[in-house]
């Protein structure tokens, strides 16, 4: 096009015979989206359930940004004391502040203003939901290696502000629950050596709760932390494009193609169409679930911790490791430093275990690069049990997190099952060291036996059930051969090998190289290796003389 | 008169005085105190606490001693009041089926005379709390808004702010407040059963516990306002809803999606 416009009086400009084609054409000669469209509409999305999770945090953070803007049309961010006069009768006559008896406006006396509440708060768990489930399949599928690391980052990056945004959300409506929360968050902040209680002052304006925390988190969660999140976004899509989708292997899939359908038009239908299913499923949910219910908790007073104080579940695991952190056993963990500094270890060992999980996360494409020299580019995943080490480290990771993601509802899980909370805070102290170590050991065993399950079905084919006769008497199970469609998915996964520690240029081996040998070791000594096709010929010839047998018997069993 | 004033500096005048003094306050606030202490329902006959002291013997003595005097397995029941054995006994916490952390709630084991029985007995052992009458019950006269002000500030630390209930320290529990019975609610803040503390009238006050129980049973009659409540456990319940039901259908949805290519 730009080819025709350029060259005058050689080609007559295109004319579009219609009235949209038209429009469509003045627009398009005026700001030049063609090319652009073009290209875009041309990128190609290989097709898998596990793919859309990515997309369906993205549909919950627009939710979230149109149900949260019509929140912010009645929403008073003030702590100015009132008196509630609304319709919640329980509420009548209380004094509070203005945020929070706006947010039983919202929920009591503006139209419609309870389903947006509670739609919102369902999308905020959603979104979260769908980010860790998103970073799961990265993760178990080897969509972090290169050249995707940086973007691995910025997803690390879009899982802490997705914290933030939920956090400093949970906390604008000032019941007591959201109180409780902050109240920690003042206590981590105390728990800073030396400037821990500057610190608190800073955040609260003064001594908490002051007068205006609930201004600066309002402008915290509805512009500072989506403005980053949408950024991010921004980068992290940019960033999808460049590298192209990532695909499971199978027939005629490379590391250099893309096999799917493209964005235009099948791709954008089924996304378009997936924003409003996902809209659909939260409304639906918002219309017939009640979530957070504030009435209940009545206005913030620094006084009560009500039974049952939980943060919303993306938040869990940090009150779980406060929880279940021992504050005086087997010796107090208040240290004092020569009487100059207090260091308060009940409070900061938990941070300690929070920041492991963290820094694992972000820097965990740097550290597997490290173990297995591997610095190829990978557009074609693993599946999770091609990947033993991986697969088993990344459960222990989700039971550390589950562990103490549990913890923080242990006062819970004791009255249900009638417990000792005691005993349940016990088990999960045990569980925190152990439980990931245990789960590390059973998941890559798990992946070694489901590996060579594969390995036995290539070569001996599916069970079909039917048990035959041999003439001289032995029986067998006849095994019907694969196709070659799904034979090429079992077999098609890289033959990763022990790398012992090597020498460096001056001929030593040095202690980190060593390090990376055993952790090499631990990756890859017990591998199940793929089929190879001289294995699959041999296992074929012996079948072939089984049913080869079979069949020459067939006339003479028929007698019995 | 002349007696007197000649006594008047006698040694031991100042302690006649102090005496009268004690006296007089004493019985005004005794005066003042027990109009203030919600009026027994129940009038005793001698036959209720004989009868009474028979189940008694029979059903309650083996832990708290033929005389109610208690034993290593049982507190003394001197004192406890009438309201204390209502509540222990029409809960069916009382006779305990077995010793734990915490006397469970069954079915009751005696019906409402037999109940009124034991009480007037233990009534009788000494004075305590009282069964309170109809009118302290009356949720009509109540004020909900007031009642939610010292629910929250004295009573949701261990029965959740909805009153679902919590858990305390090693395996015993505040129950779940939904459902219980007017009278069981104030004569349980009148007599502190099992961890719980004794909220007297001095504390809060007859017209306050009516209150209590005027914002429980609000709660309890008004539907939850957003939809289904998920058992009123708040961020806990809500995060294994979206977890499993919601994760399921996006689970589900991206299944289907993805199935319609080939």
């Amino acid at each position: 096009m730009s080819a025709s416009t350029t060259t005058q009086g050689n080609t007559a400009e295109y004319q579009a015979d219609t009235n949209v084609g038209k429009i469509a054409n003045f627009v398009d000669t005026r700001v030049g989206l063609s090319p652009i469209i073009k290209e875009f509409g041309r990128k190609i999305f290989p097709d898998h359930w596990s793919f859309m999770f990515g997309e369906v945090a993205l549909y919950c953070f627009i939710i979230l940004l149109l149900s949260g803007t019509f929140l912010a049309f009645w929403f008073d961010p003030t702590m100015v004391t009132t008196e509630y006069t609304g319709s919640y009768v329980p509420m009548q006559g209380v004094e509070m502040s203005a945020a929070y008896a706006s947010s039983l406006n919202i929920s009591f006396d503006i139209r419609g203003g309870l389903f947006l509440r509670q739609l919102h708060h369902w999308a905020a768990l959603l979104f979260s939901v769908a980010i860790m489930v998103h970073m799961a399949r990265i993760f178990f599928t080897g969509a972090f290696r290169r050249p995707r690391e940086l973007n691995w980052v910025v997803g690390c990056l879009l899982f802490v502000m997705a914290l933030v945004a939920g956090f400093s959300g949970y906390s604008l409506p000032d019941d007591v629950l959201s109180g409780n929360g902050l109240r920690i968050v003042d206590g981590l902040a105390r728990s800073v050596p030396l400037v821990g209680a500057y610190i608190s002052m800073l955040i609260f304006g003064g001594e908490f709760p002051g007068h205006g925390i609930i201004g600066r988190l309002y402008i915290v969660h509805v512009f500072i932390v989506p403005m980053i999140i949408l950024a991010l976004v921004v980068v992290h899509l940019f960033m999808v494009v460049v590298h192209k989708h990532t695909q499971f292997p199978g027939p005629g899939r490379t590391e250099n193609n893309v096999v799917g359908f493209p964005v235009g038009p099948v791709y954008a239908a089924k996304a378009g169409g997936f924003f409003f299913i996902v809209f659909g499923v939260l409304a639906a949910i918002a219309a017939t679930v009640q979530i957070n219910a504030i009435w209940n908790y009545g206005p913030y007073d620094p006084s009560p911790v009500q039974a049952g104080s939980q943060p919303d579940w993306y938040m869990l695991w940090t009150d779980g490791a406060l929880r279940i952190m021992p504050g005086n056993w087997p010796f107090t963990w208040e240290w004092d430093l020569f009487g100059l500094v207090t260091l308060p270890m009940a409070i900061l060992l938990p941070i300690v275990a929070l920041t492991v999980f963290i820094i694992g996360m972000f820097t965990w494409p740097w550290i597997e690069r490290w173990v297995t020299k591997d610095n190829r580019v990978h557009n074609i995943l693993d599946r999770p049990r091609n990947a033993p080490a991986r697969t088993g480290l990344g459960v222990a990771a989700m039971v550390y997190y589950g562990v103490l993601m549990i913890a923080a509802t242990g006062d819970l899980i004791a009255t249900h099952f009638h417990l000792a909370v005691n005993d349940v805070i016990y088990l999960l102290r045990f569980l925190f060291f152990f439980g990931p170590i245990i789960a590390f050991i059973i998941t890559r065993r798990v992946c070694l036996a489901l590996q060579r399950k594969d390995r036995e079905i290539v070569l001996h084919g599916r069970e079909t059930g039917r048990v035959q006769q041999l003439p001289h008497g032995e029986f067998i199970e006849v095994h019907e051969p694969l196709d070659e469609y799904r034979r090429y998915k079992l077999v098609a996964f890289e033959d990763n090998q022990v790398l012992p520690a090597q020498q460096d240029a001056k001929g030593k081996v040095t202690g980190s190289e060593k390090l990376r040998g055993r952790l090499s070791r631990l990756f890859f000594e017990d591998r199940v290796a793929p089929v190879t096709p001289a294995e699959l010929d041999a296992a074929h010839h012996e079948h072939a003389h089984d049913v080869h047998e079979l069949e020459s018997a067939g006339s003479s069993s028929s007698g019995h | 008169m002349k007696a007197l004033s000649q006594k008047r500096r006698h040694p031991l005048a100042l302690l006649a005085l102090l005496v009268c003094a004690l006296l007089l306050t004493g019985g005004l606030y005794a005066v003042a105190t027990t109009t203030n202490q919600a009026k027994a329902a129940e009038n005793y006959t001698a036959s209720d606490v004989d009868e009474g002291s028979k189940l008694f013997i029979s059903n309650c003595s083996t832990c708290h001693g033929m005389n109610g005097e208690g034993s290593d397995s049982g507190p003394s029941l001197v004192g406890v009041g009438a309201a204390s054995v209502d509540f222990q006994v029409s809960t069916g916490r009382m006779p305990m089926q077995m010793q734990g952390p915490q006397a469970q709630v069954k079915p009751a084991q005696f019906n409402e005379e037999q109940t009124r029985q034991l009480a007037a007995y233990v009534a009788s052992l000494g004075a305590g709390p009282e069964v309170p009458d109809e009118e302290s019950l009356d949720v009509s006269q109540g004020d909900a808004a007031n009642g939610a002000k010292v629910f929250l500030a004295n009573c949701a630390m261990c029965h959740n702010a909805a009153g679902a209930g919590g858990a305390l320290t090693r395996g015993k529990y505040a129950p779940s407040l939904m459902g219980v019975d007017e009278k069981q609610i104030y004569e349980a803040m009148q007599t502190g059963p099992q961890n719980m503390p004794v909220f007297n009238d001095a504390n809060i006050t007859p017209d306050e516990k009516r209150d209590v129980i005027t914002y429980l049973k609000t709660m309890e009659n008004n539907t939850d306002p957003g939809g289904f409540g998920l058992g009123s456990l708040g961020p806990v319940s809500e995060g294994l809803f979206i977890w499993t039901i919601g994760l399921l259908i996006i689970i589900g949805f991206a299944v289907w999606l993805t199935s319609r290519s080939a």
